[in-house]
C-alpha cells in the first residue's frame, strides 16, 4: 500500500511539472513565434530598424511595382493615406514617398503605425532607410503632417515576386505614449 | 506479505456490510468515492447540455427567418460563443470525465482512483467555474460575445468587460481537466490488477490514457492564451495588440496549438467506447486491437502538427499551407484504420441491435460523414471557399454531436444497467434512437449545402436565398432539443426502477466491470482480481 502511494507521488509530482512546464511553454511560443518568422521571413513583419543605402548596384533590368496601403484602427479620427497609390522601381534604387496624415479630432493624439508587407517572403528584401514607422507621430488637433519614407529593394529579390505591397496600419496610442512619458519624468 | 493482504481484505469487506455509501447531501459535497463522482459529473455534463441546448434552441429560432426576430445581434454573439463553451468544457468533457471515473477502476480492477480527494476537487470547482459564465451573461455588457475560439482583437479590444470572469471561469475548467487527466494516469499507471499488462488493457481505457496526456499537453496553454488576453485587456501588455509590437496571428497559432488537439481530446475516448460496444453486440472480439491501440496514438502525435489548417486563410506562405493540409489529410489513415477495424468486428458476427448497438453503428456512419468533410476542409484551394461558413458548423457538429456525443448516449444505454441495476427500457431508447438520428441529419446535413452557398457562420441575419434550408434546420434542431428529453425520462426511470439487471445484461459483454454485481457495489475489487 505504501509502494502504491510512493509511486502515486512519485509519479503526481512529474504530471504536475509537465502542466507547469506546458503553462511555461504557452508563454514561449510568443518568442519562438518571432524567432521563427523572423529566421523564416514568413509573417511579412518587415525589419523595425533605418537600414544604411551602400554599395547597392541598381538592376536597371528589372522593375517591381510596389503599392502603397493604409488603414487607421477604428475608432480613430485620423485620415491616413499614400500620396501615390503605386509606383515602379527598379531593384537597388533609393525612392522617396510620402503619406498624408490629418488629426480630424479636437485633441492631440499620437500615432503608431505598424508596416506590414506582402507577400511575406518579400519582407526581408523590403529595406527602409528612413521611416516614420520609426518613431510615434504625434498630431496636434486638427493638424496635418507629411509622413517621409526612403526605401529600397534588394536586387536579390527573389525573381517570382514582382509586386510588393506594403500596408500600414496607423493606430492611436495617446494613452500608452502618455504613461511612458510620465515614466520617463518619473526616473 | 500474503497473509497481510488477506487480513486486510476481510478486514475491509467487514467494514462495507455495515457502510454503504453515506446518506444526505453531504455524502455528494465530501464524496471521494470514483462511482459517486462519475455520477456527479455525468449528471452535471447532462445539465449543461440541456443548458448550452437551450441556447441553441435560442440561435435556430432566430435563424428561423431571416431578419431580426428575437433577439439582438450581441445577444445573440453571447448565445452562439457560451453554447459554444458549454457544449465543449461543459457537456462533453465532464460526461468522458464522469465514464471514466465510473468504468477505469472497475476495468482495470482497481478499488477506486489513485487520488480519491483531488478527484472531489476536481468536480466541485466546475459547477463555480460554470456558474461564473453563465452569470456573466446577466451582467452590465453582457457575457462573451467573441465566439468560443475568443480571437483577439475581438477578446482583447472589442470585448466586455465580463471578459475578466470569463477567463477566470476558463482557467477553473483547465484545472479541474488538468486534475482530471492527472488522476486518470496515475490510476492507470499505478493500479492495475495483476495479470493488466499494457496491451491487455480494455480500449476505453488505452484511449482514455492517451487523451490525458493530450490533456496535460495543451490546457495548460490555453490557460496561457486565456492569460494574455486577459493581460492585454486589462494590465496593458501587447501580446496580441500590433500597435505595441505584437501581432493578433500570434493569437490564433497559440489558441489552435490547443485547439486542434483538443477535439481528439473530445473524440479519442469515443473510439475506446464504440471499440467495447461493437464487438459486444457483434459477439466476436474487436477486430486488430493492437492496430487501434497504434491508430489512437499515431492520431494524438499528430495532432500537433496540424492546428494551422484553421488558418490557411491568414496568408500563410505556400509551403506552410501544403505543409499542414498534408498532416491533416495524413491523420484519415490512423483513423480510417478505426473504422475498418469496426466494421470488420461486424463482419460475420452475430449481430443484435439494442440501443447501445444502434448509437454505436450511427456513430460510425455519421462520424465518417464529419471525418470526410473534415478532409474536404483539409485542402488548402478549397478550404478558402469554405472557411467560416455554414460547412465549417456542419463538420463540427457532424464529429461532436452525432459522433461524440452519441458515443456517450450508447455509453449511457450500454454501462446504466450496471449503474443503477436495472435494465432501462429498450422501447423507449429505441424511440429516443430514432428521433435523435433523423433530426440529427435534418439538423446538420442542409448546413452543407448553405455553407457551400457562401452563408457565414456567427451571424444573426441572412441573405433571403437561405431561407427555405434554414427553416428546415431549424426545425430539425427543434427536434433534437426535444428528443433528449426522452433521454432525461429514460435515465430518471431506469435510476428508480425497472427489471433486474444481471451482473452480465449483454450476452457478447467484455471486461471486468461485468464480473462485478448490478448495481456496482459501493466499493467494487478491494481485493484485486486475478487477470489472465
Ligand atoms: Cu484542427
Amino acid at each position: 500500500m505504501t509502494q502504491t502511494t510512493k509511486s502515486n507521488r512519485k509519479l503526481l509530482t512529474m504530471l504536475i511539472l509537465g502542466s507547469v512546464g506546458m503553462f511555461g511553454f504557452g508563454f514561449a511560443l510568443v518568442p519562438l513565434y518571432d524567432v521563427l518568422c523572423d529566421a523564416l521571413g514568413i509573417n511579412g513583419k518587415p525589419q523595425g530598424t533605418a537600414s544604411t543605402y551602400e554599395a547597392v548596384v541598381v538592376d536597371k533590368n528589372r522593375t517591381v511595382t510596389i503599392e502603397f496601403i493604409a488603414h487607421v484602427q477604428s475608432g480613430m479620427a485620423w485620415t491616413f493615406t499614400p500620396q501615390v497609390n503605386r509606383i515602379e522601381v527598379h531593384p537597388g534604387q533609393l525612392t522617396h514617398a510620402k503619406f498624408l496624415a490629418h488629426n480630424l479630432s479636437t485633441k492631440d493624439t499620437v500615432g503608431q503605425a505598424i508596416p506590414s508587407v506582402s507577400p511575406g517572403q518579400g519582407a526581408a528584401y523590403f529595406n527602409k532607410t528612413e521611416c516614420f514607422c520609426f518613431n510615434q507621430q504625434p498630431l496636434a488637433a486638427s493638424a496635418t503632417a507629411e509622413l517621409p519614407l526612403i526605401f529600397y529593394v534588394d536586387p536579390d529579390l527573389p525573381a517570382s515576386i514582382n509586386t510588393l505591397t506594403l500596408s500600414y496600419t496607423l493606430y492611436d496610442i495617446t494613452g500608452k505614449a502618455v504613461n511612458a512619458i510620465e515614466q520617463g519624468a518619473a526616473k | 506479505m500474503s497473509t497481510m493482504t488477506h487480513e486486510q481484505t476481510t478486514d475491509h469487506e467487514h467494514h462495507d456490510e455495515h457502510h454503504g455509501a453515506p446518506k444526505g447531501l453531504m455524502r455528494w459535497v465530501l464524496t471521494t468515492n470514483h462511482k459517486d463522482i462519475g455520477s456527479l459529473y455525468l449528471w452535471f455534463s447532462f445539465l449543461m447540455f440541456l443548458t448550452g441546448g437551450a441556447m441553441a434552441m435560442v440561435i435556430r429560432a432566430e435563424l428561423f427567418q431571416p431578419g431580426l426576430q428575437l433577439v439582438e445581434p450581441n445577444f445573440f454573439n453571447q448565445m452562439t460563443t457560451v453554447h459554444g463553451l458549454i457544449m465543449v468544457f461543459g457537456a462533453v468533457m465532464p460526461a468522458f470525465t464522469g465514464l471514466a471515473n465510473w468504468l477505469i477502476p472497475m476495468m482495470i480492477g482497481a478499488p477506486d482512483m489513485a487520488l480519491p480527494r483531488m478527484n472531489n476537487w476536481s468536480f466541485w470547482i466546475l459547477p463555480f467555474a460554470f456558474s461564473l459564465l453563465i452569470g456573466s451573461l446577466f451582467m452590465e455588457g453582457g457575457g462573451p460575445n467573441f465566439g468560443w475560439t475568443f480571437y483577439a482583437p475581438l477578446s482583447t479590444t472589442y470585448s466586455p468587460d465580463t471578459t475578466a470572469l470569463f477567463v477566470f471561469a476558463v482557467h477553473i475548467m483547465g484545472i479541474s481537466s488538468i486534475m482530471g487527466a492527472i488522476n486518470v494516469i496515475v490510476t492507470i499507471v499505478n493500479m492495475r490488477a495483476p495479470g493488466m499488462t499494457w496491451m491487455k488493457l480494455p480500449l476505453f481505457v488505452w484511449t482514455w490514457l492517451i487523451t490525458a496526456f493530450l490533456l496535460i499537453a495543451v490546457m495548460p496553454v490555453l490557460a496561457g492564451a486565456v492569460t494574455m488576453v486577459l493581460t492585454d485587456k486589462f494590465f496593458g501588455t501587447s501580446f496580441f495588440d500590433a500597435a505595441g509590437g505584437g501581432d493578433p496571428v500570434m493569437f490564433q497559432h497559440i489558441f489552435w496549438f490547443f485547439g486542434h488537439p483538443e477535439v481528439y481530446i473530445m473524440i479519442l475516448p469515443s473510439f475506446g467506447i464504440i471499440s467495447a460496444i461493437v464487438p459486444a453486440f457483434s459477439r466476436k472480439p474487436l477486430f486488430g486491437y493492437a492496430s487501434m491501440v497504434y491508430a489512437t496514438a499515431s492520431i494524438a502525435i499528430l495532432s500537433f502538427l496540424v492546428w494551422a489548417h484553421h488558418m490557411f486563410t491568414t496568408g500563410m506562405p505556400v509551403f506552410a499551407e501544403l505543409f499542414f493540409m498534408y498532416c491533416t489529410m495524413l491523420i484519415a489513415v490512423p483513423t480510417g484504420v478505426k473504422v475498418f477495424n469496426w466494421v470488420a468486428t461486424m463482419w460475420r458476427g452475430a449481430m443484435t441491435f439494442e440501443t447501445p448497438m444502434l448509437f454505436s453503428l450511427a456513430f460510425i456512419i455519421l462520424f465518417t460523414i464529419g471525418g470526410f468533410s473534415g478532409l474536404m476542409l483539409a485542402i488548402t484551394p478549397a478550404d478558402f471557399q469554405y472557411h467560416d461558413t455554414y460547412f465549417v458548423v456542419a463538420h463540427f457538429h457532424y464529429v461532436l454531436v452525432s459522433g461524440a456525443v452519441f458515443s456517450i448516449m450508447a455509453a449511457a444505454y450500454y454501462w446504466l444497467p450496471k449503474w443503477t441495476g436495472y435494465m432501462y427500457d429498450e422501447t423507449l431508447g429505441k424511440w429516443h434512437f430514432w428521433c435523435s438520428v433523423v433530426s440529427v441529419n435534418i439538423l446538420f446535413f442542409p448546413m452543407h449545402f448553405l455553407g457551400l452557398a457562401g452563408m457565414p457562420r456567427r451571424i444573426p441575419d441572412y441573405a433571403i436565398q437561405f431561407a427555405d434550408v434554414n427553416q428546415i434546420v431549424s426545425i430539425g434542431g427543434f427536434a433534437f432539443g426535444l428528443s433528449q428529453l426522452i433521454f432525461l425520462y429514460l435515465v430518471i426511470k431506469c435510476v428508480r426502477g425497472g427489471d433486474k439487471a444481471p451482473a452480465k445484461p449483454w450476452e457478447g459483454s467484455e471486461g471486468l466491470e461485468w464480473t462485478i454485481a448490478s448495481p456496482a457495489p459501493y466499493h467494487s475489487f478491494t481485493t484485486p482480481p486475478e487477470v489472465k
